[in-house]
């Protein structure tokens, strides 16, 4: 191993490289790189304006503590609500994005919105569908334990956590209510 | 219209939806004609990004045609076919005056971390995706582009986040004359930003995954080496030993929170979300690198902590360089290559899945069967 000033692997010369690589160097000027230099001033982004006329805000918006005004723009989807989005109100009322319980009350937020989403759609004209909706029917059509097993993937350690993970709560969830049930009956 | 609709982690269906409206005087709407599934939004299907809300409609790579347009938009018409870059971004603030399009102050009421993207949370924004028949484009004088005659629908859609952000992801590596060049990740985007490297003057390029397929894509398409990292016990030292023992002058890590290799560390952050995601890649891009080197990092990490390994980091005087894409940047000079010849980036277009199997076509992605390497969404209507 040659600890000297010279580089340790020489590479291949210009003219190797352009005959293998189509392309090769066409951008070695900085100046034909769009991202170099990262901030510049002399870009036309196409904005007509100094600053964006607001957008309406229709329904009340939560917001980042470290806005201190409401966007020009905004997304207008899925509006905060139920107990999830008391959840959210509160990390974005509270906590700064600097604040770890920020985040985790996000975090939890979405748990309680997916449990709290599943259970409405059982009132609804379309059930949440656990088999459907994990589409592992791809298992079948798309060659699941061909292109897995025997081809040095090191993933398949933990796949079997996947079906435990998003079937685990139904599961649970049935074994109650087969428990609840028969406790009501038997009464 | 139709629209993929979230409906928890591991757990997407298409449902009904109302066609979006004009919101903002410079919003246009979009009849998609194609989409794509991006790796980003497999942080999003698994659970990794806080506040991604139940009901929400993924999909930030997708182009179509302008269906009606805001009263102040000036430069779009209906019936235009046109491609949208994955940030929206006001064209106008602070950072946007500066180029940072992918960093706008004036889109993302939820986050100042983040600027804002379609589909992905209201961490991001909060706004609908394009893997519907319908999506709301704001500022559509400013990000989306008129796709020319001479460049294809699948080239254009790449355009819209993983081939710009590879191309990217090579720029922000300082790639000089013939440096050697370590991708972590051999998906779409670490792909791309392989054969972008060659580009940039890269005189070695080796590429780094443990799916043996997109190792061949790594050396077929981006004409790289390639080391397989189930397949040694030891990837850095393998790696280090590759490159005359110094470690590699530029690295790009193209894998992002969901990474492989430490049983542990996955188990931690991308199954119990114990930690913003799985730190693994990053670490091993940050122990590849030589002294003094460059680490480019396009993979995506949650706003919790990761352990990564700073001190290493520090102590060897690495430059770590690092964003989401400034999409529409990358466009002009992206073009000139695929017009040159110099590469057919919807080589890597591998699955076209209906909008209505879009929950098969989630979980092929996510579980990379079939040889998968990006999937295209196709909207009935289209
Ligand atoms: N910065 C940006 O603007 C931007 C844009 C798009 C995507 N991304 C991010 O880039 C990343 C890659 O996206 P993609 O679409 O190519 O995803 P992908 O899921 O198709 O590819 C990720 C690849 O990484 C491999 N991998 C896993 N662990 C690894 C490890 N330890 N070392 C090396 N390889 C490993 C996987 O096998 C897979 O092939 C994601 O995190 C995505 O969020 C960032
Ligand atoms: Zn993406
Ligand atoms: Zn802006």
């Amino acid at each position: 191993m040659p600890y000297t000033a010279d580089a340790p692997v020489t590479p291949p010369t210009r003219d190797e490289l352009r005959a293998r690589v189509p392309g090769w160097g066409a951008d070695l000027d900085p100046a034909d790189r769009p991202a170099f230099p990262r901030e510049r001033r002399d870009l036309d982004s196409g904005a007509h304006w100094v600053l964006p006329e607001q957008q309406p805000e229709l329904a009340p918006r939560e917001r980042s503590l470290e806005h201190e005004r409401l966007t020009p723009v905004f997304g207008t989807a899925q509006p905060v609500k139920g107990a999830s989005g008391l959840l959210k109100k509160l990390a974005y009322a509270r906590f700064s994005e600097g604040k770890a319980a920020h985040w985790l009350l996000l975090v939890a937020s979405d748990r309680v919105d997916a449990i709290e989403s599943h259970l409405a759609s059982f009132g609804s004209l379309r059930p949440d569908q656990p088999v459907t909706q994990t589409g592992v029917r791809g298992e079948l059509t798309h060659h699941g334990w061909r292109s897995r097993v025997g081809r040095g993937r090191v993933d398949v350690k933990h796949t079997w956590i996947d079906p435990i993970l998003v079937a685990g709560p139904w599961v649970l969830a049935g074994a109650l209510a087969v428990a609840a049930t028969r406790k009501a009956v038997s009464r | 219209m139709k629209a993929m609709e979230y409906r928890g982690p591991y757990k997407v269906r298409v449902t009904e939806k109302d066609i979006p409206r004009i919101e903002h005087p410079n919003d246009a709407i979009i009849r998609v004609t194609m989409a794509a599934i991006c790796g980003s939004d497999l942080h999003l299907y698994h659970g990794l990004m806080p506040d991604t809300r139940v009901g929400s409609t993924f999909g930030h790579e997708f182009i179509g045609i302008v269906e009606e347009v805001g009263s102040s938009v000036q430069n779009l018409h209906p019936g235009q076919r046109v491609m949208v870059p994955f940030n929206i971004y006001c064209g106008s603030c602070f950072f946007c005056a500066r180029g940072l399009y992918s960093n706008c102050h004036n889109v993302n009421p939820n986050a100042t971390a983040v600027g804002g993207i379609y589909g992905y949370s209201h961490t991001c924004g909060g706004y609908d995706g394009g893997q519907s028949e319908f999506v709301r484009v704001p500022f559509a004088d400013v990000g989306p582009g008129v796709i020319p005659d001479d460049i294809s629908d699948e080239d254009a859609l790449l355009m819209t986040d993983a081939l710009s952000t590879g191309y990217f992801g090579a720029q922000l590596a300082d790639i000089e004359e013939g440096d050697t060049v370590v991708v972590f990740g051999a998906g779409p985007v670490g792909l791309f930003a392989a054969r972008s490297a060659w580009f940039m003057g890269a005189g070695r390029v080796i590429v780094v995954d443990h799916l043996d397929y997109r190792l061949q894509r790594a050396r077929d398409f981006a004409l790289a080496e390639t080391v397989h990292f189930g397949e040694v016990d030891d990837v850095v030292l393998r790696l280090k030993r590759l490159t005359g023992g110094l470690g590699a002058d530029r690295v790009i890590e193209a894998v992002g929170a969901e990474a492989d290799g430490s049983l542990l560390q996955h188990i931690a952050g991308v199954k119990l979300k114990l930690q913003g995601g799985s730190p693994v890649a990053l670490n091993w891009a940050i122990d590849v690198a030589r002294k003094g080197g460059t680490v480019s990092v396009l993979g995506a990490y949650g706003p919790v902590q990761s352990a990564v390994k700073f001190g290493d980091a520090m102590n060897k005087g690495l430059t770590l360089r690092m964003n989401q894409a400034p999409v529409k940047r990358q466009w002009p000079r992206l073009m000139e290559h695929i017009r040159a010849g110099h590469f057919r980036p919807s080589e890597l277009l591998t699955h076209r899945f209906p909008l209505e199997h879009i929950a098969e076509g989630y979980h092929v992605f996510s579980s990379k069967l079939d040889d998968i390497i990006k999937p295209v969404i196709i909207p009935a209507a289209a």
